[in-house]
């Protein structure tokens, strides 16, 4: 076995007994990048150099006894994070020039704990897409096909876990961005409730729904990472106040009385077959454990998207404004006045997908269309959130698909943005209800495509979820098969 | 004339937080450009704004003074727009829900009260400022200097209840006296601390309905506000009476010729697209935090006013000029705590101390004479140590050297001689040098008291009690 195929908690087992250095285990993952990038494109941008120095230290640490889980551990972390002295895109062509002068308070965290960073991961642009085509350094691909598409926003997170490129990375999930590709690249996502980790130095989509969370090879290391960047940071306002719990303590394993709801909405007609049995299997494996199920409703999930594409829109209208060409990123050098540079700059930096977002953001917040857009949208999504916190009075947590197919084709849908928008269907409700919710292996299609299975709980319930999650990954063998590349 | 002008003033207040509302950045005016900034104020990718809460407690210091109702909760709102000088593309301001509204201040015009309202005030961000240099070596071009970006302003919005120029300078000079009195302003016109943006229009006198008014900018002194709202007022009056129309405006203030001219017409006007900006929660201020800075107000001018005629006894004319500034009044105040007879205390402050400041060009607060010396030197005045007129010495000489009163007194010989024996003995040597003046006064010529009073006084050198002095001159001229 290859040092590059362990898992956080096999490393950390490892590295603790002195088995194996952390320079040792970062040259093997920096190898396994050399070998299988060229196929994957998981990567803006890979830091050797600063990966090697980042071993060394941890070697260090853990000669001198000061050794947390996450020590000497390679990881890698979506291109949406600033990271102090390492560029840092979003998958840009308007940031394809900016250092950073500052770390991103999750990212601080973990090099803080003597994380190993291996590099910056590709993503849609802007974290505005499904399927990682948007981005301005070229497409990532599925390590289980690479014809297909990885998921996204963070299909380079997904995709350099699924092809053993980092041990665990870091993606943000606005309507689905961890958990679809997390489910189309067969790993575990987990979007944690808005508020538990800090979005300080993340680059801004949608302000109310982004979201930091880990993408890991299997639920034990989803808990880890989770331990480590969550919790308050005076930084964020928005992040909440409230303590940290021992995750991997919640892991026991029982789920026996655990009362999982089954949307109705959810379950609709037309699902993809493969998808479909996948959560039948799995229902019946959590019967098997003694969880029970409910079906129940959550009445608003129709207008979950068109509220979604409002809100985020107009929010990413706004956040963007800042991409002037004025004190960083890229600017056309010919533009002539003030105007033009602005103009100029500003339609050569961005995609086509996020000018088409900016647009519309800007329309639904237009005076004369606010209250018909933007402030209908924020009423029907507090019936949305509604409909979660009514649900949870009965119900535990909340099982479904976490897109309606496994991953499509490159090019299936990029000139559809409609059909691109409609695979977060099932995970866009959970970020605008502000609530968590894990996407765990749950299966493989006909083709060897992974499916993923959402389990959705309550807000801060995030021990439930991965618990649940935790016992279905241990009563199957999903997460033990390796994408072949 | 036939038309009513209606004006309303939103004013920007510049707090005196020591770092900005947004981020922990100095507020310092002044510094290197670029020099007081962060990731937060620079708008970086990733940064967040965290709210000074000291933004929010001075906030609630001026509603509080101007009558306005708090709001419990408040909300921040983004103001979208594109300029070199605002980086992030938007202004944090608020909109819908501000912290302060519905209040009013009282101004005084030609001798009536007139009651002004306030339509809110809400908390935002400055933006930074450019700086466009022609250099031999760099050509034409734009600097942005972020240092003031993301400092704290108030913004004081009036209702259109003013109604001339006058009323609107009024309101002016009452509001920049309640902010600087609140500590929470320097006042500072000339660098931009206090300006004002003036919504000027007409309505035929007695009609009910208002016409379309003009927003006038950059007016940046009391002078200019009542120069540029009375050009605007002509303006329209000529577009008036000329059978045209007034156009809904912004019009910019040009203090070199005390004209407006315009900046940008309706069409021409920004869509803010204001929204609840997601990186703030909303502002919660409980009725314990209001009773807290409650405490903390001092006494406001009009209050102190009161008490200094109602309480004090002081004419009209003294309670104002000692309620001005709260320098002035705290002064007031403290010599009034040691000596408690506010007349002779107001007489005094009013006459040589702002007298000697004003020469000076000093702060009250680095006055020489502090309350402390000057009381003790009217006691000096009262116990009959000192004439009136010595005091006026020993003042200068306190103002001076910071010396005690009684140190000066006793240095420079100047206690007051009541020794009825030396002053009768001065009269007699006065009397005997001018006998002719004395044949006239005894002849009928009465005025020539005054001219015996200033000989005695000024053969003791000023130190004779004037009023024996008086008295034995009387006696001693009638035989």
């Amino acid at each position: 076995m290859e040092l590059y195929e362990l898992t956080i908690h096999e490393l950390h087992e490892k590295l603790k007994k002195r088995e194996v250095s952390s320079v040792e285990a970062t040259k093997s993952l920096l190898a396994r990048i050399d070998a299988v990038e060229e196929k994957v494109k998981a990567f803006i941008t890979v830091t050797p150099e600063e990966a090697l120095k980042n071993a060394e230290a941890a070697d260090k640490r853990i000669a001198a006894g000061e050794m947390d889980l996450l020590t000497g551990i390679p990881i890698a972390l979506k291109d949406i994070f600033l990271t102090e002295g390492i560029l840092t895109t979003c998958a840009s062509r308007i940031l394809s020039n900016f250092i950073p002068p500052y770390d991103a308070t999750a990212a601080a965290r973990l090099k803080e704990r003597g994380m190993v960073l291996l590099g910056k991961l590709n993503q849609d642009e802007f974290a505005m897409g499904s399927s990682t085509e948007t981005s301005w350094f070229g497409k990532t691909r599925n390590p289980w096909n690479l014809e297909c598409i990885p998921g996204g926003s963070s299909g380079g997170s997904a995709a350099a876990v699924a092809a053993q490129q980092a041990v665990a990375t870091l993606g943000t999930d606005t309507g689905g961005s961890i958990r679809q590709p997390a489910a189309h690249c067969g790993c575990v996502g987990l979007k944690p409730t808005y508020g538990r980790v800090s979005r300080y130095g993340v680059i801004a989509f949608a302000s109310s729904l982004d979201q930091v969370g880990p993408i890991t090879r299997d639920v034990t290391d989803c808990a880890i990472m989770l331990g480590a960047v969550a919790g308050h940071d005076p930084k964020d306002s928005t992040s909440v106040d409230t303590p940290v719990p021992d995750y991997l303590k919640a892991l026991t394993g029982e789920v026996r009385g655990l009362r999982i709801g089954l949307p109705r909405e959810y379950f609709i007609e037309g699902l993809d077959p493969d998808v479909k049995k996948a959560m039948d299997d799995a229902i019946a494996t959590f019967r098997g454990l003694g969880a029970g199920f409910v079906e129940m409703s959550l009445p608003h999930t129709e207008h979950a998207i068109a509220v979604y594409y409002l809100i985020a829109t107009a929010e990413a209208s706004s956040n963007l404004a800042r991409y002037d060409g004025v004190r960083f990123g890229y600017r056309n050098p010919d533009a002539r006045g003030l105007l033009d540079m602005y103009m100029v700059s500003r339609d050569e930096g961005f995609g086509a997908e996020v000018k088409r977002r900016i647009m519309l953001g800007t329309y639904a917040l237009s005076s004369g269309y606010y209250d018909a857009y933007y402030l209908k949208a924020q009423k029907v999504r507090t019936l949305i959130t509604r409909d979660f916190i009514d649900a949870f009075e009965s119900v535990d947590l909340i099982l479904t698909p976490v897109a309606p197919t496994p991953a499509f084709r490159i090019g299936e849908k990029e000139n559809d943005p409609l059909q691109m928008y409609l695979s977060d269907i099932f995970t866009i409700p959970v970020n605008l209800a502000g609530t968590c919710g894990v996407s765990v292996p749950a299966g493989f299609n006909g083709d060897g495509l992974p499916i993923g299975l959402q389990l959705i709980g309550r807000p801060f319930g995030e021990e439930t979820v991965l618990r649940a999650a935790h016992a279905f990954e241990q009563a199957t063998e999903w997460h033990k098969r390796k994408a072949a590349i | 004339m036939k038309y009513q002008a209606v004006i309303g003033l939103e004013v920007h207040v510049q707090l005196l937080t020591n770092t900005k509302i947004f981020c922990g950045c100095s507020t310092r005016f002044g510094a290197e450009p670029n020099s007081q900034t962060c990731p937060v104020c620079l708008g970086l990718p990733g940064a967040l704004p965290v709210l000074n809460r000291r933004v929010v407690e001075f906030a609630v210091r001026a509603g509080l003074a101007t009558n306005c109702a708090i709001a419990p909760r408040s909300i921040f709102a983004r103001k979208n727009y594109f300029y070199p000088d605002l980086p992030k593309g938007y202004q944090i301001s608020q909109y819908e829900l501000a912290i302060c509204s519905a209040g009013h201040l009282d101004i005084d015009v030609d001798g009536e009260t007139k009651r002004i309202g306030i339509t809110r005030i809400h908390m935002e961000e400055d933006a930074g400022k450019l700086v466009h240099l022609d250099t031999m070596e760099a050509g034409e071009k734009s600097y942005v200097d972020l240092n003031r970006a993301c400092t704290p302003l108030l913004e004081v919005v009036s209702e259109p209840d003013l109604r001339s120029a006058d009323e609107a300078v009024a309101y002016l000079k009452k509001l920049h006296q309640i902010v600087v009195y609140l500590g929470i302003c320097d006042g500072n016109m000339e660098e931009g601390s206090f300006r004002c943006d003036a919504n000027v229009s007409l309505m035929p006198v007695g009609a009910g309905e208002f016409g379309t008014r003009a927003e006038l900018k950059n007016i940046n002194s009391f002078r200019f506000v009542k120069q540029a709202i009375e050009y605007e007022i002509e303006r329209q009056a000529e577009i008036l009476d000329d059978g045209g129309k007034v156009v809904q405006e912004t019009r910019l203030f040009d203090p070199a010729t005390g004209t407006t001219r315009s900046m940008r017409g309706k069409e021409e006007a920004h869509d803010y697209r204001y929204f609840p900006d997601p990186d703030l929660v909303p502002l919660v201020v409980s009725d314990d935090w209001i009773a807290e800075i409650r405490g903390t107000l001092p006494e406001l001018p009009d209050a102190k006013k009161a008490r200094y005629t109602g309480e004090f006894g002081l004419p009209e004319y003294d309670a104002e000029v000692l309620s001005a500034s709260r320098d002035i009044a705290d002064y007031f105040d403290a010599c009034v705590a040691l000596y408690p007879q506010a007349k002779p205390v107001s007489n005094w402050v009013m006459g040589e101390v702002l007298r000697a400041l004003k020469e000076d060009n000093r702060a009250v607060a680095d006055c020489p004479v502090t309350p402390r010396l000057l009381t003790e030197m009217l006691r000096l005045v009262e116990q009959g140590t000192i004439s009136g007129k010595i005091a006026k010495t020993v003042f200068d000489e306190m103002y001076k050297t910071g010396k005690e009163p009684a140190g000066i007194v006793e240095e420079k010989g100047l206690v007051q001689v009541s020794d009825s024996g030396a002053i009768e003995q001065i009269i007699d040597e006065v009397l005997v040098a001018n006998p002719d003046n004395v044949e006239q006064y005894r002849g009928g010529k009465e005025k020539l008291f005054g001219f015996f009073v200033g000989q005695v006084m000024k053969a003791s050198r000023g130190k004779a009690n004037p009023a024996l002095v008086n008295e034995l001159l009387l006696k001693k001229l009638k035989g």
